[in-house]
């Protein structure tokens, strides 16, 4: 109890200001004030802090408490306040958004205000913005790359060029680039027959497991770059997947879905692939499609950063009806059972070393591997904890954040060492090659663990 | 389809891990999901079962014994003493806790320099106990302002502690922000990572210790705010404890708590290795029923509502702060299953003049029957396969009592076994 005298004294009345006066309609949905809506709910408890990655390692960072409320507070009693430039510092992992009692939109602040700090006060011509640029475009470097895989492989890890991009353009020739596969995903899915193809699979396939033959099973896959220019084979899992539940799949246009240009304060260059992304798959949804994807920021870009940022038509009805592919599997089949019943062996019967990804985590989904493998025969799988990998994305690739990223990471390499098993597995390419990167394992998505498994 | 479950707990605090370890342990497989992260990361770490009469009288020494004595709609009433011994010796279980050796309430000091009674408080705590008569130092840091060292042992001294206690505020060597997170300040002693003392580099274990050796007289027990480390705490103190000579403790402080926070990851591990399922980050936002049983419920992830469904539920949303049970000028409602809350027509009833008074809303909540169904207005029961665990219950002011723990492990104990009893 505190030391305070008790205010016997105080008698509460009714509001004394007149019948027609109604306090809480002070603010009726105005759009006038820049009040970024829930930053007023955030009360200070700071345990968004305790889940950020950045500011367990980096003294000088202020964390996300700062970054989002407390910046647009600034902003509202001084007109001339300035985005502070440790906003660059945040990985954008969103893990505060998960810790908020209060349910501020800690993350969408945080994007806003890096795009209003590199739109207003980032210098245009400073290598950091052209690094940035180049780094949150890797969609376009990896279109071309793909073009001449073999050369770009080699020319990418060439060490005299590494060490001329460190020091013009400040990327860390510590990585290995990651490598560029000969046929990519597109090209497999064309070569393979399309969604034509896919649909006459899984009729047949309906028709062996009893269903109705026109059964209105379909799903758009969201493959996103790396599993079109790196790891088609994730895509091809995915694809193989879905036609043994008998799902026809389609692969329609897109492009990047915009994390790394979040991440980067990139908002104008984000809305344009999300025009095109929003645009062919809001029209799959209106045909009774459901949106997948393989990659847990990719999905997580649809779900929520879309919606949040952008105000594009079709957003909210394709936000509502995007999944992560294991997740959907999980609503709609059997998949726990299925995967009682049925055994793995060859290449995949291995022990897992699993991490689950900061993006797969806020949506919910940092569990859904361990728990539904932990009952698969043939093979292990163990969680090697809560730590964020450390790379996110583009962020482990700048050479001013190199060290921190392993710092951060640590943690998650001493996990795997720890583990049984040398194999790694998460569902994120970018935490994958981190993996790789800090302990020397081969790395797999769970989708290839699931297609050994399921798919003979 | 959904995804599905025997048991589905919803609540992810010390009332939901309770009842899906105890539902799991029993056999039934069980899924937890909660909207944000646990709640326990906002609590001290230490476990009360009760510390004050619900007339404000106190500290109690036995909490047992004085539950018989509560009123009969209190949640230890419905679920008897011996059940919440039994729940208690769940809880010894999985966690490493000490005082389960006495019934006897812990006199624990807090880091606003009172002393608070308590049936369970973490290793870390133990050398810190106000029975001990042991001389104190207390130990604050410049840059963390939730713990005034000096102003918490002058009012420990004036709680008439049966010891000396003095307070000496230090730099945490490396000289770490004004606002630097408690992660940061665990994270550098669980590593041992390098500091900046005078231009030299040194492990932080070493260098804090050789700060605190610089203000020590002769006193035996060391107290710092409960900062020393997150996933190797029991090595950060044991390196302290060498280095200086004296026993270390840490006083447990306010949100965000790593004591709340090991505790968190304890419990989640349990349930894990009991082979139970769960998902935190969505809410529930709505149900499906069939006349007195709910079928489905669905869980919202940025619009998408996934279905997830089970034999058996359990409330555990948690109270006002926790926002199981919310209000508006008009009512006090239960959001999840819009179970009945109790409370008078005209809000000027819901509290008392008195700050400090006896207000009714501290003990707004649902009523249940023995087995923690919820009831209706006409006291009948409102869904046969839904429990209520935790400070979702009404009939008790945990704050004032200093129960919250205790009820929430004792009734998420009772919801978790009945509800696996009726699973199968």
């Amino acid at each position: 109890m505190s030391d305070a005298q008790s205010p016997t004294e105080f008698d509460p009345v009714e509001p004394n200001t007149g019948e027609d006066f109604e306090p809480v309609d002070v603010f009726p949905d105005s759009n006038d004030f820049d009040l970024r809506p829930g930053a007023d709910s955030c009360f200070k408890c700071s345990v968004c802090d305790t889940n950020c990655p950045v500011a367990e390692v980096d003294d000088e960072f202020p964390g996300p408490k700062f970054q989002g409320p407390e910046q647009w507070r600034l902003k509202q009693t001084d007109d001339d306040y300035e985005i502070d430039d440790s906003v660059m510092s945040c990985s954008n992992c969103m893990r505060c958004d998960n810790a908020c009692p209060s349910g501020v939109p800690l993350s969408q602040m945080h994007n806003t205000a890096r795009g209003e700090y590199v739109s207003e006060q980032m210098d245009k011509f400073s290598i950091e913005y052209v690094r940035n640029r180049i780094l949150a475009n890797y969609r376009t470097s990896a279109a071309i790359a793909s073009k001449v895989p073999k050369l770009a492989n080699w020319g990418m890890n060439f060490g005299p060029a590494r060490w001329l991009m460190e020091k013009t353009l400040g990327v860390t020739k510590e990585r290995e680039f990651p490598e560029f596969a000969e046929e990519t995903f597109r090209e497999w899915w064309a070569a393979r027959g399309g969604a034509d193809a896919s649909r006459r699979n899984a009729q047949q396939r309906r028709e062996e497991l009893g269903l109705d033959r026109d059964a209105d099973k379909k799903v758009a896959y969201f493959h996103g770059c790396y599993s079109n220019y790196n790891s088609p084979n994730v895509g091809q899992a995915m694809v193989r997947v879905f036609e043994h539940y008998g799902y026809e799949v389609v692969a329609p246009e897109q492009k990047c879905s915009g994390t790394p240009m979040f991440a980067n304060g990139m908002l104008d260059d984000a809305r344009r692939h999300a025009e095109v992304n929003v645009s062919s798959m809001s029209d799959l949804v209106e045909q009774g499609y459901d949106a997948i994807a393989s990659c847990t920021s990719c999905s997580m870009a649809l779900r929520q950063e879309y919606p949040e940022l952008f105000d594009i038509d079709g957003i909210d009805k394709v936000a509502e009806n995007t999944f992560e592919s294991l997740e959907y599997l999980r609503i709609h089949e059997d998949i726990k059972e299925d995967i009682q019943e049925t055994d793995v062996s060859g290449e995949l019967a291995e022990e897992f070393a699993y991490h689950a990804p900061c993006h797969a985590r806020n949506q919910g989904l940092d569990r859904q591997s361990v728990e539904l493998f932990r009952d698969l025969d043939g093979a292990g799988i163990e969680d090697v904890g809560e730590s964020c990998s450390g790379i996110s994305g583009t962020y482990g690739w700048k050479e001013e954040k190199y060290e921190k990223s392993m710092e951060i990471g640590e943690e998650m390499f001493e996990h795997m060492e720890h583990a049984e098993g040398e194999v790694g597995m998460t569902e994120c390419p970018t935490c994958a090659s981190q993996m790789e990167h800090g302990t020397g394992y081969e790395v797999r998505h769970p989708l290839e663990l699931l297609e050994a498994a399921l798919v003979e | 389809m959904a995804i599905n479950s025997e048991v589905l707990v919803i609540g992810g605090g010390l009332a939901g891990l309770t009842s899906a370890l105890k539902a799991a342990r029993e056999g039934a497989d069980v899924r937890l999901v909660s909207y944000k992260q646990s709640s326990l990361r906002h609590a001290s770490g230490l476990v009360d079962l009760l510390g004050y009469t619900p007339d404000g009288e106190g500290p109690i020494t036995d909490p047992y014994a004085a539950m018989g004595d509560l009123p009969e709609e209190h949640p230890y009433r419905r679920v008897g003493v011996e059940t919440v011994r039994e729940s208690m010796s769940l809880f010894d279980e999985v966690t490493d806790y000490r005082g389960d050796h006495t019934d006897t309430n812990a006199l624990v000091p807090t880091h606003g320099g009172t002393v608070k009674p308590t049936a369970r408080y973490p290793t870390g705590a133990a050398a810190g106990l106000a029975s001990d008569d042991r001389d104190v130092l207390l130990v604050g840091l410049e840059s963390l302002v939730d713990f005034d060292a000096p102003h918490a042992a002058a009012h420990l001294e004036a709680a008439g502690v049966p010891f000396d206690v003095r307070g000496e505020t230090i730099r945490f060597p490396g000289d770490l922000q004004a606002d630097a997170k408690i992660t940061r300040y665990a994270k550098l002693l669980d590593t041992n990572g390098d500091v900046a003392v005078r231009g030299r580099k040194k492990g932080a274990r070493d260098a804090l210790a050789e700060r605190v050796n610089t203000v020590r007289d002769t006193e035996e027990r060391i107290g710092f705010p409960a900062i020393l480390g997150d996933a190797h705490t029991d090595a950060v103190r044991a390196a302290l404890e060498e280095k200086i000579g004296a026993d270390v403790f840490e006083v447990p402080m306010g949100p965000p708590s790593l004591p709340g926070l090991r505790l968190e990851d304890a419990l989640f591990e349990a349930l894990d290795e009991a082979g139970a399922s769960f998902e935190t980050g969505n809410p529930v936002v709505d149900f499906d029923a069939d006349g007195e049983r709910i079928e489905t419920v669905y869980i919202e992830k940025n619009g998408a509502k996934i279905p997830n469904s089970a034999d058996q539920y359990v409330l555990a949303t948690g109270g006002l702060v926790g926002k199981g049970i919310e209000s508006d000028r008009e009512s006090v409602t239960e959001p999840v299953f819009d179970c009945h809350i109790e409370h008078g027509e005209d809000r000027y009833e819901w509290f008392d003049g008195d700050a400090f008074g006896d207000h009714p809303f501290a003990s707004f909540g649902v009523e249940t029957d023995e087995t923690l169904r919820p009831l209706t207005a006409d006291s009948a029961v409102q869904f046969e396969n839904l429990r209520a665990a935790g400070s979702v219950l009404g009939g008790y002011d945990f704050a004032a009592e200093k129960s919250g723990s205790g009820v929430s492990i004792a009734t998420g104990y009772v919801a978790g076994e009945n509800a696996a009893a009726e699973a199968r």
